[in-house]
């Protein structure tokens, strides 16, 4: 994690859009009269979407919104770090997974790639400001790592090579679809199945298999009483 | 109540105890650094680590459980816990082991050294060496006003400093930003904290993080003479602890009284003390042909007393000012009776109290601690986040426990707390009481100086009088009629009648030509330049106001050097202790006087302190009674006064809370927060630390 401030340089005003303005009264109204703090992540996180980071005067107009002191909305504001305290890239923000399954699987080599064509550090943009990116902890996709998040969407099974090709369709505006970036379905098995291949499972030959088995284990055992019972009854 | 085994031994406490207090009860010291009786509970400096015996298998924090939250033993057997077991030995090393892990080893050069709880306790349960390697974490520095000054990497995160901001002082300027090994504490506010109480936070951080910015690397905690003593900067009284070395008052610190300041004081008490060493009064002037010159004792008394003499009684008159101490305006008044004259007056800024009519009428009835079981209170003209900073914290507590309503008549004013304001106009008060007070229990009443000090202050004063005792303010087992005073001298002046006697003079009538001769007890705060041609006797401690038009000036003691009693508002008698002496040829008021009686051949008759006290109390029994406040009779003689109240509105009387006495106005340190307040003005002298602002980038994951 690293020092958070607030940008140096922050926009002179925030006004939420009027779309955004009724979503944030229907959400504080979700809370009892009082408790209206309790919407304060929800409105800074609308915050961020609109302006794409949460910049000072957004803090502030949460903090009013709300009742609560500027201090207070910001500790929540500098807390998480999911939000963006500084501009982020027009085009996209790239978050990369940095933790151990993703690591293991070559995260390391995308986040040299983002230090190569992105920025040479974290939060930074890029040279036409279109991009930016960060290291983050793990964002649960470890089947399918290493990954990258790009604003709610995950892209999934990177390499180097489809990486660059994720960033070049980006740029394009013409991203790829979200999810595994090779031929897999989801996180299902690499290359197709490698277990439950039997064409007899799905046949419906299998049908009442086991019942058949048990039956058979009665049959025996009951022969075998049978048989020592035979053999009893003579000596009596 | 629940039963508790501490270590093996059974004992019982009150429902609700934290661990970390009942431990405390029974004498086992628990080590802590977030945990503070008068602050919410945190719980997250993990020092006060205990084991519950049959509870979780981990150790718990003593500060955030009670003895209510724990399960009883077999056979219904009293709870168990362990102070010392080999479990919390280690739990408390352990803590202890990553506290210091990024603390600063600067002890040598730390102005908390030597009264700093990590210190004290790093003796306990640190070890010798550290095991860490890797990086120590710096912090960047925060800019908190005149008062406070951080060294941020000292800090240990327990967020007592943000705590008391929120909670006590009542503005939320503090805060913990970022998270994990970046916490930070950080003000919010460019000019500074903007609360009366904010110093308040250096007592209150166990390391040296906030420490006394105007005193930096002045002296050591262990080096200070302590002498216990009373401040007199408001009338509340506070308990102080004044600090010197050598001849030198350094610091001044709070002293517990939970029925009048608990433990916090307001800025102005603690830090008002750099103005006893400037623009001092060292020795007695003489003015001649329009300018001062130094003279001797003898000649200035000669001169004074033949001054007296030739006026004769009626054309002589004694106004005692805002901290002059209950014996000195004793001997005064005294001195005064025997020259004849009975114009004497300890009601400096004009407010309309008369003593005569009881001592109900002018003290703060209820007590400051009966501030808590009020359930409405209505403030007319005070404004007591400035008038009495450490009372108003106590309304701001009883408000934070709900189900209290407060307000206003005067100016709109913030004082941490929600008001409902009335408007500025007195007129409509027993409406606005009778409809505040409706259906409540214990209502209460605080008349401050803007309604007092008028043309119609008595008028007020009654009309608020009758309507307490109509409306419930006054009854069997409670009298929530308060009035509060700015003035630390007022109550003992008006208790021992230092007002005019059968025709004499009040302090306006004196200015307006009344008198020749006009003897200042350190008043300041008149408008001298309507003495005229009245030959000015100013006997005090400061080349303020009156020093500037004295004819004759007598150097006196400053409450740090003197054994002086004040009565504080509530009619609570306690006495000043001398921490230093007097500089120069300075002496202790009451000799002064008592060496001007026997010039002016009126010898006073008592040649020392306790021959003074002894015949102060034969008059005045109640002040004998340090500590205590005497009962004080009924109100109906005031709600009978009657009078018009006019249609003027209210005006405050503190402009500026920085600068109110003599002392204040001579102190750098008040002048520093007086422009700070303003915000306009960085203090030059003072180190300039602020928040920066920048992006700090550079995620190391």
């Amino acid at each position: 994690m690293s020092v958070r401030r607030l940008n140096p340089d922050q926009p002179s005003g925030f006004a939420f859009s009027q779309a955004n303005l009724d979503w944030a009264y229907a959400t504080i109204a979700k809370y009892p009269a009082g408790k209206q703090a309790s919407a304060v992540i929800p409105l800074l996180w609308r915050a961020q979407q609109q302006e794409a980071w949460l910049t000072k005067p957004a803090i502030e107009h949460v903090a009013g919104m709300l009742d609560m002191a500027y201090v207070r909305v910001l500790e929540v504001a500098t807390f998480y770090t999911q939000f963006q305290l500084s501009p982020v890239g027009k085009v996209a923000h790239v978050q990369v997974c940095g933790t151990t399954p993703c690591q293991l699987r070559g995260s390391e080599k995308l986040l040299s790639l983002c230090r190569t064509r992105i920025a040479p550090r974290a939060h930074e943009l890029s040279a036409d400001s279109k991009f930016s990116w960060e290291e983050v902890e793990c964002l649960g996709a470890c089947v399918n790592a290493p990954m990258v998040m790009i604003d709610k969407d995950t892209y999934e099974d990177l390499t180097e090579v489809s990486f660059g090709a994720l960033i070049d369709g980006f740029e394009r505006g013409t991203p790829p679809k979200p999810g595994p970036q090779i031929a897999r379905v989801l996180s299902a098995p690499v290359g197709g199945q490698t277990t439950l291949k039997d064409a007899k499972l799905y046949d419906g030959s299998n049908v009442g298999t086991w019942r058949t088995a048990f039956d058979e284990r009665e049959r025996v055992k009951a022969e075998k009483a049978a048989a020592v019972a035979a053999a009893a009854a003579p000596k009596a | 109540m629940p039963k508790l085994n501490i270590d093996g031994t059974d004992y019982e406490f009150e429902n609700g105890t934290p661990l970390i207090e009942a431990c405390g009860q029974v004498g086992i010291e628990i080590p802590r650094f977030c945990y503070h009786e008068r602050l919410s509970i945190a719980g997250n400096c993990r020092m006060c680590l205990i084991e519950v015996v049959g509870g979780p298998p981990k150790p718990q924090a003593s500060c955030a459980m009670t003895v209510n939250d724990l399960r009883p033993g077999k056979d219904n057997a009293p709870p168990q816990i362990k102070t010392n077991s080999p479990m919390v030995q280690n739990a408390r090393h352990g803590v202890m082991e990553f506290l210091l892990i990024n603390h600063p080893l600067d002890c040598p050069i730390c102005d908390q050294g030597g009264e700093c709880d990590l210190q004290d306790q790093a003796m306990g349960y640190g070890i010798d060496s550290s095991r860490f390697i890797e990086n120590k974490r710096a912090v960047e520095e925060k800019f908190l006003g005149p008062l406070v000054k951080t060294v941020m990497t000292r800090c240990i995160q327990c967020t007592r400093c943000v705590r008391f901001m929120t909670e006590v002082a009542g503005v939320e300027e503090m805060g913990a930003i970022s998270r994990g090994e970046d916490m930070e504490i950080v003000g919010t506010i460019e000019k500074g904290l903007t609360s009366e109480l904010s110093a308040n936070i250096i007592d209150l951080c166990p390391v040296g993080a906030l420490t006394s910015k105007p005193t930096a690397f002045h002296a050591r905690s262990w080096e200070f003479r302590k002498t216990e003593s009373i401040d007199v900067n408001d009338a509340l009284g506070a308990n102080i602890r004044v600090d010197a070395r050598g001849n030198e008052v350094v610091r001044v610190l709070p002293r517990v009284n939970d029925a009048i300041n608990e433990e916090w004081i307001s800025d102005k008490t603690r830090y008002v003390v750099d103005g006893l060493k400037t623009q001092r009064l060292d020795k007695p002037y003489i003015r001649e042909n329009g300018k001062l010159r130094p003279g001797s004792w003898d000649e200035a008394l000669k001169l004074v007393a033949a001054k007296l003499k030739a006026a004769g009684g009626g054309r002589t008159g004694a106004i005692a000012g805002d901290l002059a101490g209950v014996e000195e305006m004793f001997a005064l008044k005294d001195l005064f009776a025997r020259l004849g004259s009975t114009n004497v007056d300890c009601r400096q800024d004009g407010a309309r109290l008369d003593p005569s009519l009881g001592r109900a009428s002018y003290l703060f009835s209820s007590g400051i601690a009966a501030i808590e079981d009020a359930d409405a209170l209505l403030i007319i003209g005070s404004n007591p986040r400035l008038e009495a900073p450490v009372l108003n914290a106590r309304v701001r507590k009883r408000w934070l426990r709900g189900g209290f309503t407060v307000s206003v008549i005067l100016e709109n004013a913030d004082l941490t707390y929600p008001v409902q304001y009335l408007g500025a106009n007195a007129e409509g008060l027993a409406a606005a009481a009778v409809q505040a007070f409706a259906g409540k229990q214990k209502p209460m009443m605080i008349i401050g100086g803007s309604a007092l000090a008028r043309a119609d202050g008595a008028a007020i004063l009654a009309a608020a009088a009758k309507v307490a005792l109509t409306a419930g303010v006054v009854k069997d087992g409670w009298n929530g009629f308060n009035v509060l005073h700015t003035a630390a001298s007022r109550v003992g002046g008006l208790d021992i009648g230092f007002v005019p006697g059968a025709g004499g003079r009040d302090v306006a009538a004196m200015l307006n030509g009344g008198v020749d001769v006009l003897y200042l007890l350190g008043a300041d705060e008149i408008d001298l330049s309507r003495t005229g041609k009245a030959f000015v006797v100013y006997q005090g401690t400061h080349g303020d106001a009156g020093a500037h038009r004295a004819d004759v000036i007598l150097p006196g003691a400053a409450y740090t050097e003197k054994f002086a009693t004040y009565v504080n508002t509530e009619g609570r008698p306690q006495m000043t202790s001398r921490a230093v002496f007097p500089p120069g040829d300075a002496k202790e008021d009451w000799a002064i006087l008592r060496a001007l009686s026997a010039e002016a051949g009126q010898t006073l008759p008592y040649d020392n302190l306790s021959e003074l006290r002894a015949a102060l109390y034969v008059k005045f029994p109640h002040l004998a009674a340090l500590g205590t406040v005497a009962a004080h009779g009924s109100l109906d003689a005031l709600a009978h006064l009657g009078g018009a109240i006019n249609r003027e509105p209210l005006r405050a009387t503190i402009a500026d809370f920085y600068l109110t006495n003599p002392i204040a106005r001579a102190s750098r340190t008040m002048a520093d927060c007086s422009r700070a307040r303003l915000g306009a003005v960085e203090p030059a002298h003072a180190t300039v630390q602020r928040l920066p602002t920048y992006q700090s980038v550079g995620s190391t994951g």
